[in-house]
């Protein structure tokens, strides 16, 4: 079975972490994913950028709305997530539009930038 | 991480938030200030015995305000205070209380927490100062090293600039829409001075040069609560720009290395990405200004893979569009090094001398006036704005960086101070 791992935290604290806090819990963090690492059965690893970043597409009457921040609904779940590389943030948004069209309901996305943390291994 | 080191972390991070809401509770400072502090302090301990609270800001409003109120009252009738188990178990109100702070207050409280700091009657090092302290929690010894003056003479300057605020009086009232884009314009711009006294440090002083951490830190928390604001986007993505080249902007002895020579390998790529997706974020809202063009023009910079790659074009047009918006020799002056890589430097200069007397007091006009003379071969006159530029120079790495072009042209040069 696959599963996604999601990580909350406190991102205000996160993003004040020293350059040598950063580097030592990387560290920790990366030891815990090698043994799956090795073993195969990785997949891709992301660092999202803050959520200052990021961009929500939601549907509109019409046209979805682009906004700007995270999604902020809590009556509304996190059920699946893509991983694009495209050049611009409007290629993306694109995308997003194109996804939230064949999608019934009252579906949103929210963009967010990411830095790999690392490729994965998975074999599909 | 240590505990305590996160509870700093967690205190620093809610701090504009909860004391924000303590001021506009309590309608003075020097109240809302001792009641945070108070709260800190019973933060340190509680969350240290029993973990951290899910909303550390919520947490502090609350134990603040009931140890302001506390306060208030003993000095009013000098009533015994409530015994301390009264705060001993927050953890189940957390979150009904959490529920009950009403979030829309929340992002003209930190506004109005920065907005204070900006009074036009302040000097900007003093608004600086004053913004390190209250927003950012600084201790005063702090913010007297990275001013290189002593913590009486700093404490005494805080302390001034403080009493000056509270006599302009703090806007209390919830502000209009005018006047809260006409305070988010005022603290954007005491935002980017705290970052550019940590940038022009440079490594020289350590103790300014987290100011830059400290700046973009407080645009992100802007952004948060102003999430749809694309010059605020354009100024987060215009520190996290200049801060990329940290690491390349000095060699080894502390000298100033030109953009042109950077070992761009040490630009850090994590924040120009995100600076990247800023300015693609205000660049939708097609409502441009200009933090957007300085940080559209420093990331033509960014992604250049080499000096040689730069689209010097947009960057003159870009520099067009900024002189436009906002009138300034300083970014003619900007635009005419552009326009020396693009069409040489006898166009550059025949832009720069249409700058004098306006510039004559600064620094960077001789430095790049002595060069584009030195270029076009008129040693004698570069030598004498050389000669200008180092009797303006702040710093000893900007002397030395204009000796060393001295030295290219032959003359005597003597040491920098």
């Amino acid at each position: 079975m696959l599963y996604a791992v999601l990580c909350y935290a406190h991102e205000e604290t996160v993003f004040a972490w020293s350059r040598e806090e950063e580097a030592s819990v990387m560290e920790r963090l990366y030891a815990v994913q090698e043994p799956l690492a090795k073993a195969g059965k990785l997949g891709p690893v992301g660092r999202l950028m803050p959520t200052t970043t990021a961009t929500t597409v939601r549907k509109g009457s019409q046209e979805p709305l682009v906004l700007d921040g995270p999604f902020a609904e809590t009556k509304e779940v996190l059920l699946g997530f893509y991983t694009v590389d495209v050049e611009t943030l409007d290629a993306a948004v694109a995308f997003a539009k194109e996804l939230s069209a064949v999608n019934p309901g009252s579906s949103s996305y929210e963009i967010r930038p990411f830095h790999v943390f690392h490729a994965g291994y998975l074999k599909t | 991480m240590t505990d305590l080191a996160w509870i700093e972390l967690a205190l620093s991070a809610a701090r504009p938030q909860a004391l924000g809401a303590l001021l506009r509770y309590f309608r003075n400072l020097d109240t809302a200030e001792e009641a945070f502090q108070e709260a800190s302090l019973r933060a340190v301990k509680t969350w240290r015995d029993k973990g951290p609270p899910r909303d550390p800001a919520a947490w502090l409003i609350f134990v603040g305000r009931n140890s302001g109120i506390d306060q208030i009252r003993k000095g009013a009738k000098h009533d015994p205070l409530p015994p301390e188990d009264r705060f001993s178990d927050l953890s189940d109100a957390e979150q009904d209380l959490a529920e009950r702070l009403d979030d829309s207050y929340y992002r003209d409280d930190i506004l109005r927490l920065m907005f204070i700091c900006c009074h036009p009657d302040l000097p900007t090092t003093q608004q600086i100062a004053l913004a390190l302290r209250i927003v950012s929690g600084l201790s005063v010894a702090q913010i007297a090293r990275a001013f290189l003056v002593g913590d009486s003479a700093m404490e005494q300057r805080i302390t001034r600039a403080k009493a000056r605020v509270v006599k302009a009086g703090v806007p209390f009232e919830a502000p209009s829409a005018s006047e809260r884009s006409v305070r988010l314009a005022t603290v954007s711009a005491m935002i980017y001075l705290v970052f550019n006294e940590g940038y022009s440090a440079g490594i020289a002083n350590p103790d300014s040069a987290g100011f830059c951490d400290e700046a973009i830190r407080l645009a992100r928390i802007l952004l948060r609560i102003f999430p749809a604001e694309p010059e605020v986007m354009g100024l987060a993505s215009l520190m996290l720009l200049q801060h990329s080249r940290a690491r390349a902007r000095f060699d080894g002895q502390g000298q100033i290395v030109l953009l042109d020579d950077h070992d761009r390998g040490l630009w850090d790529r994590t924040l120009i990405a995100e600076a990247l997706v800023m300015l693609d974020k205000a660049i939708r809202h097609r409502r441009p200004g200009t933090y957007q063009l300085q940080a559209a023009i420093s990331a033509l910079h960014a992604r250049a893979a080499r000096p040689e790659d730069t689209d010097w074009q947009q960057i003159v047009l870009l520099y067009q569009r900024l002189e436009q918006l906002h009138p300034s020799p300083v970014v003619t002056l900007n635009r005419a090094v552009a326009v020396s890589k693009l069409e040489g430097p006898q166009a550059a200069l025949e832009l720069v001398e249409t700058l004098w007397p306006k510039l004559d007091g600064y620094f960077y006009f001789h430095g790049v006036r002595g060069s584009l003379l030195m270029q076009t071969e008129r040693r004698q006159e570069a030598r004498k704005a050389f000669d200008r530029a180092v009797a303006l120079a702040h710093s000893p790495a900007e002397c030395v960086h204009i000796r060393q072009q001295i030295d290219q042209l032959g003359g005597e040069t003597g040491p920098c101070a």
